[in-house]
């Protein structure tokens, strides 16, 4: 029952992140700020992962390959097809959970205990469009991220195939190319765009709501960040199964 | 001046408010006293409209809140300022930023008469060269005294505080309590302070309402809570020697 509940509170949060918006010239710097925050922060560790996941991806499907009659740049296909359809959005969406998420709610839980969030409701200011709206806005950017992320994995993988010896650079590009569907591109996207909406708004409901202090603020993050997992792991399995089944 | 209409709330089974009916008037400063649990907070935030009572009602100027659109709720609420415990400035903007805040939200006021409006509060509140400082900087009566900026700099009808000094020096306790008081005077507002500090209800309470259980126990000013014989009052108020004997003074001195 207090699974439902919550779920019932937080379709009632979104509802009210969209109404009563904040004015445009607060709300433009807001974004900004987000964008800073949550995207651009967040490029380094984005870039660090997906650099070693595509090296790793492309050396585990190297050592895999004992048959003589597979050819060689099967290493390249199965880095793209690792790296674009799940590695890129799914795997650095949970790390992002962590990251970002943690971040999220723990500035608006801090809020919440100090009293900041129940100062701006007093002014009238509808706390859920200042704090939320920007977060959900900056993540559309997220997408953007992801594509540097799939660059970054296959360059990965790239350099791990061919400076481990494994095959030439012609051999990986030949099984980069090869069997391209543009559809898994767009389908890596609209499973990013659904990851970011739920990465801006599950830990922001978890901060929002939060009781108590500072430890319950930390509880609230190691929430956030589970409940976030969990969410995009069944969303990727609904989305691959709709998209790609 | 605000009326309150035998207001009642509950939270789950606990009935925490059982039926306050007063008035807070303009140009006062009105003290709400009370044990913890006497249903002090959730009075507080029932007259800031957070908490909307189940049964009776609250009028400002004559105007009933729930019978307000949302858009006369809003526009009400920037009538308002708050002063809480913990001050709750914004820690991500400087002081200049929390006391310039409501401006950029509700009005469109261009940013030199927005920055003349916060020197103008900030130098009311004896605050001249924090403009630039983070409130982490700044001490806990600094912090207060910004917070107080913050509230007034919309020119409210009703001020609102929250434990304002607690947490403070003695020293600094009465100059907070004393420029609460000198703004509620200078802008003719309606204060309704909720503390459980005796010096400021002996300091500026013009108005003292005392919450025990739930319900309205006493009301008086602060001459007429030296002569109580209310048992709840006089346990509460006078619970500490130095205020026994303050009591006894003041009381043989009127004799």
């Amino acid at each position: 029952m207090n699974y439902l509940a919550s779920v019932g509170s937080y379709a009632i949060m979104i509802r009210e992140v969209f109404k009563k918006p904040t004015k445009w010239r607060i709300m433009k710097s807001l974004i900004f700020k987000e964008i800073d925050e949550l995207i651009f922060s967040s490029l380094g560790i984005i870039i660090f992962i997906s650099f070693f996941i595509g090296a790793v991806v492309a050396i585990q499907t190297a050592l895999n390959l004992t048959n003589p009659l597979i050819p060689r740049d099967l290493i390249g296909f199965a880095t793209r097809q690792s790296v674009i359809l799940e590695f890129a959005p799914t795997f650095v969406s949970i790390i992002m959970a962590g990251k970002v998420g943690s971040y999220i709610t723990s500035s608006i839980g801090t809020m919440r205990v100090t009293e900041q969030i129940d100062a701006l409701e007093v002014m009238g200011v509808n706390s859920l469009n200042y704090l939320v709206f920007p977060k959900i806005i900056a993540m559309l950017f997220y997408p953007f991220a992801i594509a540097i992320s799939m660059y970054v994995g296959i360059f990965g993988g790239w350099m791990a195939g061919v400076f481990g010896g494994f095959l030439t650079s012609e051999d990986f590009i030949t099984g980069l190319q090869s069997d391209f569907v543009p559809f898994h591109i767009a389908y890596a996207f609209v499973k990013t765009l659904i990851f970011a909406f739920a990465i801006a708004t599950i830990p922001s409901f978890h901060g929002f709501y939060m009781r108590g202090g500072a430890l319950e603020v930390g509880k609230a993050s190691t929430t956030a960040f589970v409940w976030t997992s969990v969410v995009i792991i069944i969303l990727n399995y609904i989305l691959t199964q709709l998209l790609l089944g | 001046m605000i009326e309150v209409r035998d207001i009642h709330k509950s939270f789950g089974d606990a009935h925490i408010l059982k039926g306050i009916s007063t008035t807070f008037e303009k140009g006062k400063t009105n003290l709400i006293i009370g044990q913890s649990g006497s249903g002090k907070t959730v009075f507080l935030k029932c007259l800031l409209g957070l908490f909307e009572p189940e049964e009776g009602g609250i009028a400002y100027d004559g105007k009933l809140y729930a019978d307000l659109a949302d858009e006369e709720k809003r526009d009400l609420r920037q009538e308002m300022g708050m002063v809480f415990q913990g001050s709750a400035l914004f820690d991500s903007m400087t002081v200049e930023g929390n006391v310039k805040f409501p401006l950029e939200m509700f009005t469109k006021q261009s940013k030199s008469e927005m920055k003349d409006r916060v020197d103008a509060v900030l130098k009311r509140v004896n605050l001249i060269d924090a403009h630039h400082k983070f409130p982490s900087e700044i001490s806990g009566g600094m912090q207060k005294r910004v917070a107080i900026a913050r509230a007034i700099v919309m020119n409210p009808k009703y001020l609102f505080c929250d434990e304002p000094n607690s947490g403070l020096d003695p020293k600094t306790a009465i100059l907070i309590d004393n420029l609460i008081k000198e703004i509620t005077e200078e802008y003719n507002i309606t204060t309704v302070i909720n503390t459980h500090d005796m010096n400021s209800v002996m300091q500026i309470g013009e108005k003292i309402t005392f919450l025990k259980d739930g319900l309205l126990e006493w009301e008086g000013t602060k001459n007429e809570i030296f002569k109580t014989d209310n048992e709840a009052v006089t346990n509460f108020v006078y619970s500490s020697d130095l205020f026994k004997k303050v009591r006894q003074m003041y009381i043989k001195e009127q004799n």
